[in-house]
């Protein structure tokens, strides 16, 4: 499989954006990991701007900032959400009250517990009637989401947003699954080659040969190892330098995904995209 | 049926080359298809927790007893358990260890989907919680019951595969969506088949929930009766062995002929009141399968009795089909599974196109006059050669599948 990406979004501690980000993750500057700032989204009416929850805020706010990087329309753009959990308060604090003597669950709090929470919130903000997955694979979350949304871009020819995010629980859940910090990320993927995308990427499902590729900063290798959307740094790594680069992703035991990346640079687009018409 | 697609919009279909269903009908497929016939219901008021109000759930019986053990006992959970019963059913297993002797392990893709997991096994931890530390019982396994995953790994454990997998989980459509997920993995050449299904089972989180939203019927649900007061919770899991179409397909051979995917855009647990959305995944699941409206033989409707939820449908369904496609939602049989009714559904439209019969509606009694579509009351024999299904769920997820005898 090969896809161009279009686009690029990002969320994380010490990462406040994908822009702000490029010189971190391309090793130009040093990470401090100061804790994940999530933004308010626009994309939601400000009543339920207050109320969201932390996987909607984290989800809708990488997801905004890579549609605005393609500069392609959100509303008519199929989706693919990944993470490796729900809201972590959200199914804390519905296990507590049905842990109590009289339970009584908030009816928001139900809907927010499922795992596409994230997506009909995307959904609504955007205005989009266009397919839309979440799925998960616990650790393996993000390679998980990056090969549906590379299939999906092969099957319809067209672009696809793939958002994968993750969120900590609060104890006793933290005790028995720990997750690193807060991050998410998001990238459009289009039919490749694009004239707009300022990587291609080529996608190799393999059995496991060796160790994933990890980060050379102790910080960023730290927050790629505890927190599964941040699985994804190597490939943004790789994006951020804008030189080819060959990286593995590690998933599940027995497969890794093989991925090779080119800049726009290096290869001729103007005659690509005239054979492609 | 020509099996070729009629353009380069359609989907490449795919062979159910086996499948299999549990649910409060019995195990398997013969006692599934005998209580659709005889019209059962195994709806039965629930007895399940202590709840402080009155509803009717389609429970399983005899998963409370079964626990899994040896290698598995680490997976332990009421899903994974119903998941373990399921593979059992029909030579199920058998047909899968058949294909890995054909692909190979790695070649096998598992796509499955649930809502709930085994998230009934976190409700027992935290009713369980150390009263000096908060800690949950050391013996609570995170990610082989609570994650949504966990079915997925412990499915592809049971089966023995290797290849691609992982869990959907949008609400009520998950088990429909994972049909596309497989379509796609197989076309990319990620997989050259794949097992899809799942589970979901009664839990404490979803009875309440449900409660909560004001959508429980406090009697059996009656889909698109004019006295309908909402849904009926049950537990199911169901699974199906998908791969291309080759030499050994017969005219009997049921195929996925296409998917349909679309989101509501309008709320979260709330259908859009136009049935927009729904629509727009039965559009979509038609021009995958190169079919016109008039070449469906029936529609399993999602149908969960809800005043909103069947009215919205009905109107999508009408507004496409018109008053001449037969349909009905078999939510009255085995309630509302939830993340497991997609697949469930589309094991009874199997059913119903190997056995020539056209589902009914148990407990609805007075078809609502508001509602235009043709509804089937009472099950009969019918000739089925192509069925539409759908799901719809939270967030706005819909999803249909076409279905259909390969000749």
């Amino acid at each position: 499989m090969r896809v161009a990406i279009e686009g690029a979004g990002l969320c994380g501690p010490g990462l406040a954006n994908w822009a702000a980000s490029l010189p971190i993750l391309a090793g130009q500057q040093d990470h401090v990991p100061t804790p994940t700032h999530v933004p308010t989204s626009d994309l939601l009416p400000a009543n339920e701007r207050r109320r969201a929850v932390h996987t909607v805020r984290l989800a809708l706010a990488v997801g905004a900032e890579a549609f605005a990087g393609a500069e392609c329309d959100p509303a008519v753009t199929p989706t693919v959400f990944a993470s490796s959990g729900g809201d972590g308060e959200t199914i804390h604090e519905i296990l507590s009250v049905l842990a109590s003597p009289n339970p009584e669950l908030s009816p928001t709090r139900f809907h927010n517990s499922v795992h596409n929470t994230p997506a009909g919130y995307w959904g609504i903000g955007t205005r989009s009637q266009a397919p839309s997955s979440s799925l998960c694979c616990h650790d393996d979350s993000f390679v998980a989401g990056l090969l549906e949304a590379a299939a999906l871009v092969m099957a319809e020819r067209r672009r696809v947003a793939l958002i994968a995010y993750d969120v900590q629980y609060p104890a006793p859940l933290s005790m028995a699954r720990s997750i690193g910090a807060p991050f998410a990320t998001a990238l459009v993927l289009a039919p490749a080659p694009s004239t707009a995308g300022f990587a291609h990427v080529a996608l190799t499902l393999r059995p496991a040969r060796g160790t994933p590729t990890t980060m050379t900063s102790p910080t960023l290798e730290a927050l790629r190892r505890d927190t599964p959307a941040a699985r994804s740094l190597p490939l943004l790594a790789a994006l951020a330098r804008r030189s080819a680069a060959e990286l593995t992703l590690g998933y599940l035991a027995e497969m890794e995904l093989a991925l090779a990346v080119t800049p726009p640079s290096s290869l001729n687009v103007g005659r690509t995209a005239a054979v492609a018409k | 049926m020509n099996a070729t697609p009629k353009s380069a919009s359609t989907m490449p279909p795919l062979a159910l080359s086996d499948f299999t269903v549990v649910t409060s009908l019995g195990a398997g497929r013969a006692r599934t298809i005998a209580a659709l016939r005889e019209g059962r219901s195994g709806l039965a008021p629930c007895a399940f927790d202590r709840l402080p109000f009155p509803t009717y759930t389609g429970e399983i019986a005899g998963l409370d007893a079964n626990g899994l053990d040896g290698e598995l006992a680490a997976f332990d959970c009421r899903s994974n358990r119903l998941a373990a019963l399921t593979l059992q059913q029909d030579g199920f297993r058998q047909s899968v260890a058949a294909a890995r002797e054909r692909y190979g392990a790695g070649r096998i893709g598992v796509f499955l989907g649930t809502s709930t997991s085994g998230i009934r096994q976190t409700e027992a931890a935290y009713r369980r919680r150390d009263p000096a530390s908060g800690r949950l019982p050391p013996e609570f396994d995170y990610a082989r019951t609570h994650n949504t995953y966990s079915l997925a790994w412990f499915v592809r454990t049971v089966l023995e595969l290797s290849g691609p997998a992982f869990v959907v989980s949008t609400a009520c459509a998950a088990t429909a969506k994972v049909f596309g997920s497989a379509a796609r993995m197989i076309a990319a050449g990620l997989c050259d088949a794949a097992v899809v299904g799942g589970a979901d089972t009664l839990c404490a989180t979803t009875l309440y929930g449900f409660q909560s939203l004001g959508v429980m019927a406090d009697e059996p649900c009656r889909p698109f009766d004019a006295e309908r007061r909402g849904l009926s919770l049950g537990e199911a899991a169901g699974f199906v062995l998908l791969e291309r179409p080759t030499g050994r397909i017969d005219a009997d051979t049921i195929l996925l002929r296409g998917v349909g995917e679309s989101s509501d855009a309008y709320h979260m647990s709330s259908p859009h009141p136009d049935g927009l959305g729904a629509r727009l995944a039965m559009e979509r699941a038609l021009a995958a399968a190169g079919l016109e409206p008039a070449e469906i033989d029936y529609v399993n409707l999602h149908g969960t009795a809800t005043l909103v939820g069947d009215a919205a449908e009905d109107r999508a369904v009408f507004d496409l089909f018109g008053a001449a496609t037969p349909c009905s939602s078999t939510k009255g049989f085995a309630g509302h599974t939830l993340g497991a009714s997609g697949v469930v559904e589309a094991v009874i439209c199997a059913l119903g196109i190997r056995h020539d019969f056209l589902p009914g509606s148990p407990h609805t009694r007075n078809v609502d006059p508001a509602l235009r579509s043709q509804y089937v009351r009472e099950g009969r024999r019918a000739r089925v050669n192509r069925v539409m299904s759908n799901s719809f769920g939270f967030g706005g997820a819909n999803c249909s599948l076409v279905l259909g005898r390969a000749a």
